[in-house]
Protein backbone atom coordinates (compact mmCIF):
# COMPACT_ATOMS: atom_id res chain seq x y z
CA UNK A 1 0.00 0.00 0.00
CA UNK A 2 1.17 3.39 -1.11
CA UNK A 3 2.31 5.76 1.89
CA UNK A 4 0.49 5.21 5.31
CA UNK A 5 -0.21 8.54 6.86
CA UNK A 6 -1.39 7.43 10.43
CA UNK A 7 -1.51 3.50 11.30
CA UNK A 8 -2.11 1.23 14.22
CA UNK A 9 -0.54 -1.60 15.17
CA UNK A 10 -2.30 -4.17 17.96
CA UNK A 11 -4.37 -1.56 19.29
CA UNK A 12 -6.67 -2.35 21.73
CA UNK A 13 -9.02 0.11 23.79
CA UNK A 14 -11.06 -0.62 26.70
CA UNK A 15 -13.66 1.75 28.18
CA UNK A 16 -13.78 0.27 31.97
CA UNK A 17 -14.26 -3.13 31.80
CA UNK A 18 -15.30 -3.15 28.28
CA UNK A 19 -13.07 -3.96 25.16
CA UNK A 20 -14.09 -1.77 22.49
CA UNK A 21 -11.27 -2.07 20.23
CA UNK A 22 -9.51 -5.76 20.07
CA UNK A 23 -5.93 -5.59 18.18
CA UNK A 24 -6.76 -2.98 15.08
CA UNK A 25 -3.54 -3.11 12.89
CA UNK A 26 -4.79 -0.79 9.72
CA UNK A 27 -2.72 1.65 7.92
CA UNK A 28 -4.77 4.30 6.27
CA UNK A 29 -2.87 5.59 3.19
CA UNK A 30 -2.14 9.33 2.35
CA UNK A 31 -4.00 11.40 -0.12
CA UNK A 32 -7.35 8.96 -0.32
CA UNK A 33 -10.97 8.85 1.40
CA UNK A 34 -10.89 5.53 3.62
CA UNK A 35 -14.35 4.55 4.90
CA UNK A 36 -14.83 2.84 8.38
CA UNK A 37 -17.75 0.95 8.41
CA UNK A 38 -19.88 -1.54 10.10
CA UNK A 39 -23.07 -2.30 12.43
CA UNK A 40 -23.46 -0.08 15.15
CA UNK A 41 -21.01 -0.25 18.64
CA UNK A 42 -18.37 -2.46 16.40
CA UNK A 43 -15.93 -0.01 17.61
CA UNK A 44 -15.79 2.29 14.24
CA UNK A 45 -16.59 6.07 16.08
CA UNK A 46 -13.60 4.91 18.62
CA UNK A 47 -11.02 3.91 16.22
CA UNK A 48 -11.76 7.40 14.54
CA UNK A 49 -11.65 9.24 17.95
CA UNK A 50 -8.32 7.24 18.74
CA UNK A 51 -6.87 9.23 15.81
CA UNK A 52 -6.79 12.30 17.60
CA UNK A 53 -6.94 11.18 21.10
CA UNK A 54 -10.27 12.67 21.38
CA UNK A 55 -11.19 9.62 23.76
CA UNK A 56 -9.11 10.97 26.82
CA UNK A 57 -12.39 13.48 27.20
CA UNK A 58 -13.95 9.68 28.61
CA UNK A 59 -12.95 8.66 32.04
CA UNK A 60 -11.80 4.85 32.21
CA UNK A 61 -10.16 4.26 28.64
CA UNK A 62 -7.65 2.60 28.17
CA UNK A 63 -5.05 1.87 25.44
CA UNK A 64 -2.63 -0.36 24.37
CA UNK A 65 -0.65 -0.64 21.20
CA UNK A 66 0.90 2.10 19.10
CA UNK A 67 -1.06 4.76 16.69
CA UNK A 68 1.75 6.27 14.46
CA UNK A 69 1.16 9.47 12.36
CA UNK A 70 4.15 10.23 10.56
CA UNK A 71 5.95 7.14 12.23
CA UNK A 72 5.11 8.89 15.51
CA UNK A 73 3.59 7.17 18.19
CA UNK A 74 0.35 9.94 19.25
CA UNK A 75 0.18 8.46 22.56
CA UNK A 76 3.74 8.54 23.61
CA UNK A 77 5.73 10.70 21.03
CA UNK A 78 3.55 13.70 20.87
CA UNK A 79 3.04 14.71 24.52
CA UNK A 80 0.77 17.39 23.55
CA UNK A 81 -2.65 16.33 22.58
CA UNK A 82 -3.21 19.86 21.24
CA UNK A 83 -0.81 19.86 18.50
CA UNK A 84 -1.92 17.09 17.35
CA UNK A 85 -5.79 17.85 16.95
CA UNK A 86 -4.36 20.47 15.04
CA UNK A 87 -2.75 18.52 12.79
CA UNK A 88 -5.63 16.06 13.13
CA UNK A 89 -9.35 17.63 12.27
CA UNK A 90 -12.74 16.19 12.86
CA UNK A 91 -16.02 17.07 11.49
CA UNK A 92 -18.80 15.26 13.44
CA UNK A 93 -22.20 13.64 13.28
CA UNK A 94 -24.41 16.39 14.81
CA UNK A 95 -23.54 19.18 12.56
CA UNK A 96 -22.22 21.12 15.37
CA UNK A 97 -21.42 24.90 14.48
CA UNK A 98 -20.82 27.67 17.82
CA UNK A 99 -22.72 29.66 18.63
CA UNK A 100 -21.11 32.46 17.00
CA UNK A 101 -20.88 34.24 14.06
CA UNK A 102 -19.81 32.31 10.86
CA UNK A 103 -16.90 34.40 10.48
CA UNK A 104 -16.04 33.52 14.35
CA UNK A 105 -16.82 29.92 13.72
CA UNK A 106 -14.20 29.97 11.07
CA UNK A 107 -11.46 32.12 13.27
CA UNK A 108 -11.84 29.88 15.94
CA UNK A 109 -9.07 27.51 15.16
CA UNK A 110 -7.10 30.47 14.08
CA UNK A 111 -7.17 32.06 17.24
CA UNK A 112 -6.40 29.26 19.16
CA UNK A 113 -3.45 28.47 17.69
CA UNK A 114 -2.33 31.65 17.67
CA UNK A 115 -2.88 33.75 14.64
CA UNK A 116 -2.87 37.26 15.03
CA UNK A 117 -2.37 39.10 12.05
CA UNK A 118 -5.60 40.17 11.00
CA UNK A 119 -5.55 40.73 6.98
CA UNK A 120 -3.62 37.01 7.54
CA UNK A 121 -7.20 35.48 9.36
CA UNK A 122 -9.27 37.28 7.02
CA UNK A 123 -7.65 35.69 4.17
CA UNK A 124 -7.57 32.45 5.54
CA UNK A 125 -10.99 32.31 6.53
CA UNK A 126 -12.03 33.22 2.96
CA UNK A 127 -10.21 30.20 1.37
CA UNK A 128 -11.33 28.08 3.90
CA UNK A 129 -14.87 29.11 3.03
CA UNK A 130 -14.23 28.90 -0.63
CA UNK A 131 -12.21 25.36 -0.40
CA UNK A 132 -15.66 24.16 1.19
CA UNK A 133 -17.76 26.03 -1.65
CA UNK A 134 -19.73 27.98 0.65
CA UNK A 135 -17.91 31.02 -0.34
CA UNK A 136 -20.96 32.95 -2.58
CA UNK A 137 -23.69 31.69 -0.21
CA UNK A 138 -22.45 33.23 2.90
CA UNK A 139 -19.90 36.00 1.46
CA UNK A 140 -22.53 38.70 2.42
CA UNK A 141 -23.67 37.63 5.89
CA UNK A 142 -20.21 36.42 7.28
CA UNK A 143 -21.42 38.22 10.64
CA UNK A 144 -24.80 36.38 10.89
CA UNK A 145 -24.89 33.25 13.12
CA UNK A 146 -24.23 30.37 11.84
CA UNK A 147 -27.58 28.98 13.00
CA UNK A 148 -29.26 31.14 10.46
CA UNK A 149 -27.64 28.72 7.18
CA UNK A 150 -29.36 25.15 6.46
CA UNK A 151 -28.33 22.34 7.56
CA UNK A 152 -26.23 21.31 5.04
CA UNK A 153 -24.55 24.83 5.09
CA UNK A 154 -23.76 24.44 8.81
CA UNK A 155 -21.92 21.23 8.40
CA UNK A 156 -19.89 22.68 5.31
CA UNK A 157 -19.15 25.37 7.69
CA UNK A 158 -17.95 23.08 10.26
CA UNK A 159 -15.61 21.56 7.43
CA UNK A 160 -14.39 24.93 6.80
CA UNK A 161 -13.44 25.07 10.57
CA UNK A 162 -11.60 22.13 10.33
CA UNK A 163 -9.47 23.02 7.33
CA UNK A 164 -8.70 26.56 8.46
CA UNK A 165 -5.88 25.28 10.59
CA UNK A 166 -4.65 23.20 7.66
CA UNK A 167 -4.35 20.17 9.33
CA UNK A 168 -2.95 16.88 7.51
CA UNK A 169 -5.39 14.65 8.04
CA UNK A 170 -9.60 14.86 8.40
CA UNK A 171 -11.81 12.98 10.35
CA UNK A 172 -15.35 12.66 9.34
CA UNK A 173 -17.90 11.24 11.65
CA UNK A 174 -20.89 9.83 9.84
CA UNK A 175 -21.06 13.72 8.68
CA UNK A 176 -24.29 13.06 6.26
CA UNK A 177 -26.63 10.94 8.79
CA UNK A 178 -28.79 14.03 9.50
CA UNK A 179 -28.60 15.76 5.99
CA UNK A 180 -30.68 15.45 3.16
CA UNK A 181 -29.26 13.88 0.21
CA UNK A 182 -28.76 17.02 -1.84
CA UNK A 183 -26.72 18.41 0.73
CA UNK A 184 -25.16 14.85 1.38
CA UNK A 185 -24.30 14.88 -2.60
CA UNK A 186 -22.50 17.97 -2.07
CA UNK A 187 -20.52 17.13 0.69
CA UNK A 188 -19.33 14.13 -1.07
CA UNK A 189 -18.18 15.65 -3.35
CA UNK A 190 -16.44 17.85 -1.29
CA UNK A 191 -14.67 15.47 0.24
CA UNK A 192 -13.13 14.01 -3.68
CA UNK A 193 -11.49 17.53 -3.66
CA UNK A 194 -10.25 17.60 0.00
CA UNK A 195 -8.44 14.90 -0.81
CA UNK A 196 -6.07 16.42 -3.04
CA UNK A 197 -4.98 18.10 0.49
CA UNK A 198 -5.75 16.10 3.20
CA UNK A 199 -5.69 12.30 4.40
CA UNK A 200 -9.59 11.60 4.79
CA UNK A 201 -10.96 9.03 7.14
CA UNK A 202 -14.75 8.92 7.22
CA UNK A 203 -16.91 6.12 9.28
CA UNK A 204 -20.31 5.75 7.81
CA UNK A 205 -22.79 3.15 7.90
CA UNK A 206 -24.16 3.78 4.94
CA UNK A 207 -22.61 1.34 2.64
CA UNK A 208 -23.56 3.20 -0.47
CA UNK A 209 -21.76 6.10 0.97
CA UNK A 210 -18.53 4.26 1.58
CA UNK A 211 -19.18 2.97 -2.42
CA UNK A 212 -19.20 6.14 -3.66
CA UNK A 213 -16.97 8.43 -1.80
CA UNK A 214 -14.16 6.28 -0.75
CA UNK A 215 -10.62 4.41 -2.23
CA UNK A 216 -9.83 2.31 0.87
CA UNK A 217 -12.92 0.87 3.22
CA UNK A 218 -12.60 -1.08 6.58
CA UNK A 219 -15.40 -3.38 7.61
CA UNK A 220 -15.54 -3.42 11.51
CA UNK A 221 -17.68 -6.12 14.06
CA UNK A 222 -17.58 -6.21 17.33
CA UNK A 223 -14.29 -3.99 17.77
CA UNK A 224 -12.43 -6.16 15.72
CA UNK A 225 -10.99 -5.11 11.87
CA UNK A 226 -12.44 -7.52 9.71
CA UNK A 227 -11.27 -6.69 6.59
CA UNK A 228 -9.48 -3.87 4.60
CA UNK A 229 -8.33 -3.24 1.20
CA UNK A 230 -9.37 -1.33 -1.67
CA UNK A 231 -12.60 -0.48 -2.15
CA UNK A 232 -13.34 -1.97 -5.50
CA UNK A 233 -12.00 -5.36 -3.98
CA UNK A 234 -13.72 -5.03 -0.61
CA UNK A 235 -16.99 -4.41 -2.69
CA UNK A 236 -16.98 -6.80 -5.29
CA UNK A 237 -14.87 -9.63 -4.08
CA UNK A 238 -14.78 -9.49 0.25
CA UNK A 239 -12.20 -12.07 1.50
CA UNK A 240 -14.34 -12.70 4.58
CA UNK A 241 -17.56 -14.31 4.85
CA UNK A 242 -18.65 -11.92 7.67
CA UNK A 243 -18.04 -8.86 5.28
CA UNK A 244 -20.01 -10.56 2.56
CA UNK A 245 -22.57 -11.09 4.51
CA UNK A 246 -22.79 -7.62 5.84
CA UNK A 247 -22.54 -6.03 2.61
CA UNK A 248 -25.29 -8.17 0.85
CA UNK A 249 -27.76 -6.83 3.79
CA UNK A 250 -27.80 -10.79 5.76
CA UNK A 251 -27.12 -8.09 9.05
CA UNK A 252 -26.52 -4.66 9.93
CA UNK B 1 -69.21 9.64 40.22
CA UNK B 2 -65.48 9.88 38.05
CA UNK B 3 -66.51 13.28 36.50
CA UNK B 4 -67.92 14.22 39.93
CA UNK B 5 -64.28 14.13 41.43
CA UNK B 6 -62.66 15.47 38.28
CA UNK B 7 -64.88 18.32 38.95
CA UNK B 8 -63.58 18.45 42.58
CA UNK B 9 -60.17 18.46 41.44
CA UNK B 10 -60.65 21.39 39.09
CA UNK B 11 -62.37 23.75 41.36
CA UNK B 12 -59.18 22.61 43.83
CA UNK B 13 -56.93 24.37 41.53
CA UNK B 14 -59.14 27.12 40.10
CA UNK B 15 -59.40 28.26 43.66
CA UNK B 16 -55.61 27.78 44.10
CA UNK B 17 -54.45 29.88 41.84
CA UNK B 18 -57.47 32.58 42.32
CA UNK B 19 -56.08 33.12 45.53
CA UNK B 20 -52.50 33.20 44.31
CA UNK B 21 -53.52 35.76 42.10
CA UNK B 22 -55.52 37.59 44.55
CA UNK B 23 -52.89 37.83 47.06
CA UNK B 24 -50.68 39.18 44.39
CA UNK B 25 -52.93 41.96 43.51
CA UNK B 26 -54.04 42.67 46.86
CA UNK B 27 -50.08 43.23 47.83
CA UNK B 28 -49.91 45.42 44.87
CA UNK B 29 -53.62 47.02 44.96
CA UNK B 30 -53.08 47.98 49.22
CA UNK B 31 -50.10 49.27 48.83
CA UNK B 32 -50.13 51.44 45.54
CA UNK B 33 -53.41 53.02 47.49
CA UNK B 34 -51.82 53.93 50.67
CA UNK B 35 -48.43 54.90 48.95
CA UNK B 36 -49.49 56.84 45.10
CA UNK B 37 -50.32 60.14 47.69
CA UNK B 38 -46.80 60.79 48.18
CA UNK B 39 -45.29 59.74 44.86
CA UNK B 40 -44.07 62.72 42.62
CA UNK B 41 -41.04 63.38 41.39
CA UNK B 42 -39.50 65.06 44.03
CA UNK B 43 -40.28 62.30 46.32
CA UNK B 44 -37.36 60.38 44.16
CA UNK B 45 -35.07 62.81 43.93
CA UNK B 46 -35.06 64.69 47.39
CA UNK B 47 -33.53 63.58 50.05
CA UNK B 48 -35.82 62.98 53.66
CA UNK B 49 -36.48 66.56 55.14
CA UNK B 50 -37.62 67.60 58.85
CA UNK B 51 -36.64 64.31 61.01
CA UNK B 52 -37.89 62.10 58.07
CA UNK B 53 -41.49 63.66 58.04
CA UNK B 54 -41.24 65.20 54.58
CA UNK B 55 -38.82 64.96 51.66
CA UNK B 56 -37.93 62.30 49.42
CA UNK B 57 -35.70 59.12 49.37
CA UNK B 58 -33.13 59.91 46.89
CA UNK B 59 -30.47 58.69 48.93
CA UNK B 60 -32.20 55.35 49.89
CA UNK B 61 -33.28 54.59 46.21
CA UNK B 62 -29.24 54.81 45.65
CA UNK B 63 -28.54 52.92 48.23
CA UNK B 64 -29.79 50.19 47.20
CA UNK B 65 -29.07 50.80 43.76
CA UNK B 66 -24.92 50.49 45.20
CA UNK B 67 -25.76 47.49 47.33
CA UNK B 68 -27.23 45.45 44.62
CA UNK B 69 -24.48 46.57 42.38
CA UNK B 70 -21.33 45.41 45.10
CA UNK B 71 -23.94 42.47 45.17
CA UNK B 72 -22.86 41.36 41.81
CA UNK B 73 -19.73 42.37 41.92
CA UNK B 74 -18.98 40.22 44.79
CA UNK B 75 -21.49 36.77 43.86
CA UNK B 76 -21.72 36.69 39.92
CA UNK B 77 -17.31 35.73 39.68
CA UNK B 78 -17.01 33.75 42.87
CA UNK B 79 -20.64 31.74 41.87
CA UNK B 80 -19.64 31.50 38.17
CA UNK B 81 -16.27 30.46 39.06
CA UNK B 82 -17.28 27.83 41.96
CA UNK B 83 -20.02 26.26 39.37
CA UNK B 84 -16.95 26.07 36.68
CA UNK B 85 -15.24 24.06 39.15
CA UNK B 86 -17.72 22.13 40.39
CA UNK B 87 -18.43 21.25 36.60
CA UNK B 88 -15.71 20.97 34.95
CA UNK B 89 -12.49 20.20 37.18
CA UNK B 90 -13.88 18.50 40.34
CA UNK B 91 -13.34 15.45 40.12
CA UNK B 92 -13.70 14.07 43.46
CA UNK B 93 -17.33 12.78 43.69
CA UNK B 94 -17.54 13.08 47.54
CA UNK B 95 -16.05 16.71 47.68
CA UNK B 96 -18.65 17.60 44.60
CA UNK B 97 -21.57 16.22 47.09
CA UNK B 98 -20.35 17.76 50.14
CA UNK B 99 -19.76 21.30 48.91
CA UNK B 100 -23.17 21.00 47.03
CA UNK B 101 -24.44 19.98 50.42
CA UNK B 102 -22.69 22.81 51.63
CA UNK B 103 -24.21 25.65 49.16
CA UNK B 104 -28.12 24.28 49.78
CA UNK B 105 -27.32 24.69 53.12
CA UNK B 106 -26.47 28.12 52.94
CA UNK B 107 -29.40 28.89 50.60
CA UNK B 108 -31.08 27.61 53.84
CA UNK B 109 -29.45 30.02 56.51
CA UNK B 110 -32.52 32.30 57.63
CA UNK B 111 -31.02 36.08 56.08
CA UNK B 112 -30.53 37.76 59.78
CA UNK B 113 -27.80 34.94 60.44
CA UNK B 114 -25.71 36.56 57.31
CA UNK B 115 -26.71 39.69 58.89
CA UNK B 116 -24.88 38.44 61.96
CA UNK B 117 -22.52 37.16 59.93
CA UNK B 118 -21.43 40.02 58.56
CA UNK B 119 -21.21 42.20 61.20
CA UNK B 120 -18.60 39.20 63.06
CA UNK B 121 -16.57 38.94 60.06
CA UNK B 122 -17.05 42.06 57.63
CA UNK B 123 -17.49 44.60 59.82
CA UNK B 124 -15.66 43.56 63.28
CA UNK B 125 -12.60 41.14 62.39
CA UNK B 126 -11.85 42.60 59.00
CA UNK B 127 -13.03 46.31 60.83
CA UNK B 128 -14.51 47.53 57.17
CA UNK B 129 -17.44 49.25 59.26
CA UNK B 130 -20.94 49.41 59.07
CA UNK B 131 -20.34 50.34 55.03
CA UNK B 132 -21.46 49.33 51.38
CA UNK B 133 -18.28 46.78 51.36
CA UNK B 134 -19.44 45.11 54.31
CA UNK B 135 -23.33 44.95 53.37
CA UNK B 136 -22.64 43.96 49.95
CA UNK B 137 -19.99 41.36 50.78
CA UNK B 138 -23.22 39.72 53.34
CA UNK B 139 -25.89 40.24 50.92
CA UNK B 140 -23.31 38.38 48.29
CA UNK B 141 -22.45 35.93 50.25
CA UNK B 142 -26.34 35.40 50.94
CA UNK B 143 -26.91 35.37 46.79
CA UNK B 144 -24.54 32.92 46.15
CA UNK B 145 -26.24 29.67 46.19
CA UNK B 146 -28.67 31.50 43.55
CA UNK B 147 -26.00 32.15 41.43
CA UNK B 148 -23.88 28.89 42.09
CA UNK B 149 -27.16 26.73 40.97
CA UNK B 150 -28.08 28.80 38.00
CA UNK B 151 -24.77 28.80 36.45
CA UNK B 152 -24.05 24.80 37.52
CA UNK B 153 -27.69 24.52 35.19
CA UNK B 154 -26.63 26.98 32.36
CA UNK B 155 -23.42 25.24 31.99
CA UNK B 156 -24.89 21.84 31.78
CA UNK B 157 -27.29 22.82 29.20
CA UNK B 158 -24.28 23.56 26.97
CA UNK B 159 -24.30 20.59 24.10
CA UNK B 160 -21.22 18.26 24.82
CA UNK B 161 -21.15 18.72 20.77
CA UNK B 162 -19.72 22.31 21.24
CA UNK B 163 -17.32 20.88 23.63
CA UNK B 164 -15.99 18.39 21.85
CA UNK B 165 -15.73 20.66 18.52
CA UNK B 166 -13.92 22.75 20.61
CA UNK B 167 -11.16 20.18 21.67
CA UNK B 168 -11.04 18.76 18.29
CA UNK B 169 -9.67 21.60 16.84
CA UNK B 170 -7.08 21.56 19.71
CA UNK B 171 -8.33 24.25 22.07
CA UNK B 172 -7.07 23.40 25.86
CA UNK B 173 -9.85 22.80 28.82
CA UNK B 174 -9.58 26.71 29.51
CA UNK B 175 -10.27 28.37 26.34
CA UNK B 176 -13.16 25.66 25.40
CA UNK B 177 -14.95 26.85 28.84
CA UNK B 178 -13.68 30.54 28.05
CA UNK B 179 -14.30 30.85 24.40
CA UNK B 180 -17.33 28.09 23.91
CA UNK B 181 -18.86 26.95 27.47
CA UNK B 182 -19.35 30.60 29.25
CA UNK B 183 -20.27 32.21 26.18
CA UNK B 184 -23.38 30.04 25.56
CA UNK B 185 -24.04 30.04 29.13
CA UNK B 186 -24.00 33.23 29.95
CA UNK B 187 -27.54 34.17 29.03
CA UNK B 188 -28.65 31.24 31.87
CA UNK B 189 -25.73 32.96 34.27
CA UNK B 190 -27.46 36.52 33.83
CA UNK B 191 -30.81 35.79 34.47
CA UNK B 192 -30.12 33.58 37.17
CA UNK B 193 -27.65 36.48 39.20
CA UNK B 194 -30.71 38.98 38.49
CA UNK B 195 -33.57 36.90 40.46
CA UNK B 196 -30.93 36.43 43.12
CA UNK B 197 -29.81 40.12 43.04
CA UNK B 198 -33.50 41.30 43.06
CA UNK B 199 -34.29 39.10 46.21
CA UNK B 200 -30.91 40.41 47.79
CA UNK B 201 -32.74 44.34 46.84
CA UNK B 202 -35.34 43.71 49.21
CA UNK B 203 -33.62 42.17 51.93
CA UNK B 204 -33.76 44.02 55.40
CA UNK B 205 -32.00 41.51 57.66
CA UNK B 206 -29.01 41.09 56.23
CA UNK B 207 -27.68 44.70 56.24
CA UNK B 208 -29.28 45.53 59.33
CA UNK B 209 -26.32 45.42 60.95
CA UNK B 210 -23.78 45.16 58.20
CA UNK B 211 -24.22 48.20 55.53
CA UNK B 212 -27.26 50.51 56.37
CA UNK B 213 -27.74 54.21 58.69
CA UNK B 214 -31.31 55.20 59.56
CA UNK B 215 -30.18 58.81 57.80
CA UNK B 216 -27.65 60.19 55.65
CA UNK B 217 -28.09 63.40 54.06
CA UNK B 218 -25.49 63.17 51.55
CA UNK B 219 -24.73 60.07 49.29
CA UNK B 220 -22.33 57.38 50.06
CA UNK B 221 -18.69 58.54 48.59
CA UNK B 222 -16.93 55.34 49.04
CA UNK B 223 -16.99 51.43 49.69
CA UNK B 224 -16.52 52.51 53.58
CA UNK B 225 -19.62 55.08 53.73
CA UNK B 226 -22.91 53.40 55.38
CA UNK B 227 -25.78 53.60 53.19
CA UNK B 228 -29.63 54.25 53.53
CA UNK B 229 -31.40 51.71 51.54
CA UNK B 230 -35.21 51.13 50.62
CA UNK B 231 -36.07 47.89 52.69
CA UNK B 232 -34.20 49.41 55.60
CA UNK B 233 -36.28 52.99 55.04
CA UNK B 234 -39.66 51.71 55.65
CA UNK B 235 -38.71 49.95 58.63
CA UNK B 236 -36.97 52.80 60.10
CA UNK B 237 -39.80 55.50 59.31
CA UNK B 238 -42.78 52.17 60.79
CA UNK B 239 -40.50 51.58 63.98
CA UNK B 240 -38.82 55.28 64.78
CA UNK B 241 -39.69 58.44 65.15
CA UNK B 242 -42.18 60.14 66.47
CA UNK B 243 -44.36 61.64 63.78
CA UNK B 244 -46.31 58.52 62.28
CA UNK B 245 -49.42 60.45 60.28
CA UNK B 246 -46.60 61.95 58.41
CA UNK B 247 -44.18 58.89 58.25
CA UNK B 248 -46.38 56.57 57.24
CA UNK B 249 -47.45 57.67 53.95
CA UNK B 250 -43.83 57.82 53.28
CA UNK B 251 -43.34 53.94 54.26
CA UNK B 252 -45.79 53.26 51.65
CA UNK B 253 -44.74 55.30 49.15
CA UNK B 254 -41.03 53.85 49.57
CA UNK B 255 -43.00 50.08 49.50
CA UNK B 256 -44.25 51.41 46.09
CA UNK B 257 -40.59 52.16 45.09
CA UNK B 258 -38.67 48.96 46.14
CA UNK B 259 -41.90 46.96 44.41
CA UNK B 260 -41.58 48.89 41.21
CA UNK B 261 -37.70 48.29 41.49
CA UNK B 262 -37.81 44.76 42.43
CA UNK B 263 -40.07 43.77 39.61
CA UNK B 264 -38.31 45.91 37.17
CA UNK B 265 -35.18 43.64 37.70
CA UNK B 266 -37.12 40.88 37.50
CA UNK B 267 -38.71 41.68 34.08
CA UNK B 268 -35.29 42.41 33.09
CA UNK B 269 -34.15 38.25 33.63
CA UNK B 270 -37.27 37.49 31.52
CA UNK B 271 -36.13 39.79 29.10
CA UNK B 272 -33.22 37.68 28.85
CA UNK B 273 -34.16 34.23 29.21
CA UNK B 274 -37.43 35.13 26.45
CA UNK B 275 -34.67 36.26 24.28
CA UNK B 276 -31.61 33.81 24.32
CA UNK B 277 -34.63 31.30 24.09
CA UNK B 278 -35.73 32.71 20.50
CA UNK B 279 -31.86 32.96 19.45
CA UNK B 280 -31.28 29.46 20.87
CA UNK B 281 -31.24 26.93 18.08
CA UNK B 282 -29.43 24.00 19.18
Amino acid sequence: MVNPKISTKNLNLWYGDYQCLKDVNISIPENAVTAIMGPSGCGKSTLLRVFNRLNDLIDGTRITGEVLLDEQDIYKDIKDVFSLRKKVGMVFQKVNPFPKTIFENVTYGLKIHGWKDKAKIEKRVQESIIDVGLWDEVKDCLHKNAFSLSGGQQQRLCIARAIAIEPEIILFDEPCSALDPISTAKIEQLMEELKEKYTIIIVTHNLQQAARVSDYTAFMLLGELIEFGETKKIFTAPKDKRTENYLTGKFG
Amino acid sequence: MRKQKEFIGLLGLRISIFVVVISFLAILVFISSKGFKVLNIEFLLAVPKDGMTKGGIFPAIVGTLYLCLGTIIVALPLGVLSAIYLIEYAACKRLIKTIRIGVSALAGVPSVVFGLFGLAVFVKFFDFGVSVLSGALTLGIMTLPVIIKASEEAILSVPKEFKEASFAIGATKWQTITKVVLPTALPGIITGTILGIGRAAGETAPILFTAVTFYQRLLPRSVFDEVMTLPYHIYALMTEGTAPEFQVPIAYGTAVVLLGLVMSINFVAILIRVKSRRAKKW
